[in-house]
């Protein structure tokens, strides 16, 4: 399963970026091999509808689950609609490193 | 609710020091909206919320106080939580700390999503701190309950002895109206 986390920078020391939308990067991480994949959030300038813009850049990539600090009204209805799971993590300095580690954590 | 802000606050012009924000909930902020915005009238406002009259005026109110109290005291206010903003099933996790939702309601939700733990916790509309305010007591056999929100209050019935209960506080001759009571 694939996991997408926002992201403040482009290593897995970086940290978890609390706004959805207009986050720095995209972490997709592979439950199953373990990989990570790195994208730069084209919609990071956008003035309206990044939100919109990335639920539909993360939907493309197959993700399965989100992680982030906050979702909008808007973006948390489509994800709803798209069977995509929210997490909320009210941690700004949590490392993606030990985002993926909590993540490996699942039996 | 169908209107929450497209933004999450106001802050105010020209303070150098932040001072504490002032939370409005939703459901607040939609009070306001609907009486003095649309210009609806407290009991077409409570019908369109969904909430009695009395519930109604009292988040008005409430609201009313916020906003005075941000525009005295220079306060930023911030939009934030309420009990309409979960609209699809919400679950926090002892564990990390996180909240996670889940789109298929069908299943039973027993791990975290985020780090598998099993202390999770549902949440829940009515988490409200107990008080006096909202324990009912019957007043022949002092039994409590909790009042709930959405139950109309004041049918209120002792499930032991059928007596109408009163408000934990309030003087007994309330007992006087009951006709039920044993």
């Amino acid at each position: 399963m694939k996991v997408a986390i926002t992201s403040d920078g482009n290593s897995l020391e970086a940290k978890l970026d609390s706004r959805f939308g207009r986050c720095s990067y995209f972490v997709v991480y592979d439950t199953e091999s373990h990989s990570t994949e790195f994208i730069p959030n084209p919609y990071k300038e956008n003035i309206e509808g990044a939100g919109l813009a990335s639920v539909q850049l993360i939907a493309s990539r197959g993700a399965e689950k989100v992680i982030s600090g906050e979702f909008g009204a808007k973006v948390k209805s489509l994800f709803d609609s798209l069977k995509i799971k929210l997490v909320m993590l009210k941690d700004p300095e949590k490392k993606i490193s030990s985002i993926i580690e909590l993540l490996n954590h699942k039996i | 609710m169908n209107n929450p802000p497209h933004f999450k606050g106001f802050s105010p012009i020209g303070l150098t020091e932040e001072n504490l924000p002032v939370i409005i909930n939703f459901e607040e902020y939609e009070a306001i909206r609907l009486s003095d915005f649309e210009l609806h009238g407290h009991v077409e406002a409570a019908q369109i919320m969904g909430i009695s009259r009395p519930t109604y005026t009292r988040i008005y109110e409430s609201a009313r106080r916020k906003v005075a109290e941000a525009f005295v005291l220079g306060k930023t206010i911030v939009f934030e939580g309420g009990k309409v903003y979960f609209d699809s099933e919400w679950y926090s996790c002892n564990n990390c700390g996180c909240w996670f939702n889940h789109p298929e309601k069908e299943q039973e939700i027993k791990n975290c999503t985020l780090c598998g733990s099993t202390d999770i916790e549902q949440y829940k509309e009515t988490s409200q701190q107990i008080t006096t305010e909202n324990i009912y007591i019957c007043p022949t056999c002092g039994y409590e309950k909790m009042h709930l929100t959405g139950s109309p209050c004041q049918k209120e019935i002792c499930p032991t002895c059928n007596c109408l209960m009163i408000l934990k506080g309030t003087p007994l001759d309330h007992k006087m109206k009951n006709k039920n009571c044993n």
